[in-house]
């Protein structure tokens, strides 16, 4: 009798938890908020914060709230998997964002594909998304698709012969490989391959051989942290009156405040509409979203917006629309949404997603950019 | 020529704050055999808190002199708060310690000041001086001549001075030391504020050129530890010389061999230099009496 008791105790309880817990849509997240990769982590944890608290005092989605879990991993592939293991199986989470770097999100990928969890990726590897995997998708565009951008512009300035100098971090080495990969099929050599330690103070070295190699009509500089402003600096020290392209690892003003203006002009990247949300036409179908994250992020943390706080926020668009047009919370039900997505604008770009097509985006994302006078301007 | 001038600017520039990481080492380890692993911070807070200072809409060099005067202050609380309760400790554990200490500061820095990259003008402006045609920016002859500046008073502080020789008393025998009258205490916290103070002093001067972030600390750590090690650790004259040797090393692989090797080229002398000269280029001779 008292067994019978207990049981009906419980099962009331977990009736009642269960009830609780539907009047919520649980969301999780591990991003690498600290560690080596915090320069991408820790604007995507506080974009993800910031919208979460956006959503429900707009009375959240289908008139449920949603509730983040948020981990922070370190950059470490062994906690995210922790984490990404903890989200769903403590945290009973419905989908998950998160994997600021490749290592990170390949490791969540896994998880997140035993358990039939839809998981959003906010790293570049093509990796993550090729072959395509049921549950895995992710936001921000390739390293190679950064390449391929690069080099349509140079070809179009008739540029057949260039010179590298890349950062040894993981983003550096990297898109190196890829843009190595994918230099040969527009015509274009690579006649010096440099590379440096992103803590290091001087390039000049480096770029002095670049300067002596015979036939050299530009520079490309794979990397992102404290070493592309340094390198800048350098090639005006210098004097190099070669074209300098940036990777769209540091699109953000902050470059060209450490760069310095002077120091950056002239200077071209791929980057995308959030540098430019200022310049974009009324009409353009990226501008509500662009100004929308722009302003309140700035407001919130009084720090300009960048191009990985806009994975965070477009990872939570695809969702959030997802699970709006599901009409339920079901991660199969969620799943089927998101590769449903269709002419979702976000901040990188518009998203059209297909059973084949896990990142929906083309290299119409990247807008080919160019720094004059300070100020990003949009190159045509 | 001017491609080989070039390097070797390269390297003087990279090389100067080296040997101004180096040099700062130097005074806690004549005062106590401890490698102060925290060093890098020193130079990082130089370098950020002289950046916040000047954001606050403060003139650079007094920024500066609040940046030099805060670290010296947090240096000697480090000592108070941090080495002296663990006086009596054997080395090795006083340097994990300080490595304790760097870890601590480091994530202080990161939630005070955040995780961006930050910077402020250099002193005499961004017009490279053209020399044989090679080019070298005015700041780094202003971090080359805050080496030479350094080592000179340290040379003199440990040649000339009273308190320069009971520094050097201390570290022989603190209980020596102690009986012939020497605040073994007040030593140390002398050592540590000055250590911090020149620590700070090359974040002050280096940031323009190399930027500054709260994880910077770290890599100029083991830079200037590196660097400390082959000129021979507690010389200043080998501070100095180690400091612009790994810089001008570095440079010339790069130059010459190839950028991949620079850092892999450079660690292969040192480490022939300590198999070769145990103490380092100018180090002691560790005698012990018995």
């Amino acid at each position: 009798m008292q067994k019978t008791l207990t049981t009906t105790a419980l099962a009331t309880a977990l009736a009642l938890g269960a009830t609780a817990a539907s009047a919520e849509i649980r969301i999780g997240a591990s991003v690498s908020a600290t560690g080596p990769a915090a320069f991408l982590g820790d604007p995507e944890a506080k974009t993800l914060e910031m919208l979460v608290e956006q959503i429900n005092e707009q009375g959240g989605i289908n008139g449920e709230e949603i509730a983040l879990t948020l981990y922070d991993d370190g950059g470490d592939p062994n906690k995210a998997r922790t984490f990404a293991t903890r989200l769903i199986e403590d945290d009973e989470v419905v989908a998950i964002i998160g994997g600021s770097t490749t290592g990170t999100s390949m490791s969540i990928l896994s998880v997140a594909e035993d358990n039939e969890v839809p998981f959003i990726s906010l790293a570049g590897a093509i990796e993550i998304i090729d072959p395509v995997k049921p549950f895995t998708f992710k936001t921000p565009h390739t390293d190679r698709m950064a390449c391929q951008k690069i080099f349509e512009d140079m070809q179009k300035q008739g540029i057949t012969t260039i010179g590298m100098i890349s950062g040894t971090d993981g983003f550096g080495a990297s898109m190196q490989a890829q843009c190595k990969d994918v230099v040969g099929e527009y015509g274009i050599t690579v006649a010096a391959d440099e590379t440096y330690n992103p803590t290091d103070a001087d390039m000049t070295t480096q770029l002095t051989k670049i300067r002596n190699t015979q036939g050299v009509q530009a520079v490309l500089n794979p990397g992102f942290g404290q070493g592309p402003s340094i390198v800048t600096r350098n090639y005006r020290q210098l004097a190099i009156d070669l074209p300098l392209y940036q990777s769209h690892g540091v699109a953000s003003d902050g470059f060209i405040e450490l760069a310095g203006a002077e120091a950056a002009e002239g200077v071209r990247l791929p980057g995308t509409a959030l540098l430019i949300a200022d310049q974009l036409g009324a009409d353009d179908p990226q501008k509500p979203v662009v100004d929308a994250y722009k302003t309140a992020f700035e407001e919130k943390t009084g720090t300009p917006v960048g191009t990985f706080g806009g994975y965070a926020n477009d990872a939570f668009l695809i969702l959030t629309d997802a699970i709006k047009r599901a009409g339920s919370a079901e991660p199969q039900a969620i799943r089927d949404a998101i590769e449903a997505t269709s002419g979702l604008a976000g901040t990188t770009g518009i998203y059209t997603m297909s059973p084949e097509n896990h990142l929906g985006l083309d290299l119409s994302a990247f807008r080919m950019l160019q720094i004059k006078g300070g100020e990003w301007t949009v190159v045509e | 020529m001017p491609e080989l001038l070039q390097f070797l600017f390269s390297g003087v520039t990279v090389g100067a704050v080296y040997a101004l990481v180096a040099l700062g080492f130097t005074i806690i380890y004549n005062a106590s055999d401890v490698v102060n692993f925290a060093q890098g911070e020193f130079v990082m807070l130089g370098g950020m808190l002289t950046f916040v200072c000047h954001a606050a809409g403060l003139p650079l060099p007094l920024a500066a002199l609040i940046a030099i005067a805060a670290t010296s202050a947090i240096g000697v609380a480090m000592n108070k708060l941090a080495i002296e309760p663990a006086r009596g400790a054997p080395v090795v554990s006083l340097i994990i310690i300080t490595i304790g200490a760097s870890i601590f500061i480091r994530g202080g820095a990161q939630l005070l000041f955040g995780k961006q990259i930050h910077s402020f003008p250099a002193f005499s402006g961004d017009t490279p001086l053209r020399i044989g045609g090679a080019t070298i920016l005015p700041q780094s002859l202003w971090v080359i001549g805050g080496a030479v500046v350094v080592f000179i008073g340290l040379w003199l502080f440990f040649t000339r001075t009273l308190t320069g020789r009971a520094v050097l008393a201390t570290s022989n025998n603190r209980l020596a030391a102690q009986l012939v009258g020497i605040n073994t205490n007040f030593v140390m916290t002398l050592s540590f504020a000055l250590s911090a103070g020149i620590g700070a002093l090359a974040g002050v001067l280096a940031t323009p050129i190399t930027l500054t972030s709260y994880d910077v600390g770290l890599a100029f750590a083991l830079k200037g530890f590196a660097a400390a090690m082959l000129g021979g650790m507690g010389n200043p004259k080998g501070a100095l010389a180690g400091g612009f040797l790994l810089g001008l090393l570095e440079a010339l692989t790069a130059g010459y061999l190839s950028s991949q090797y620079k850092d892999a080229a450079a660690f292969v002398v040192i480490l022939l230099v300590l198999f070769f000269m145990p103490q380092g280029l100018f180090g002691r001779k560790s005698v012990d009496r018995v």
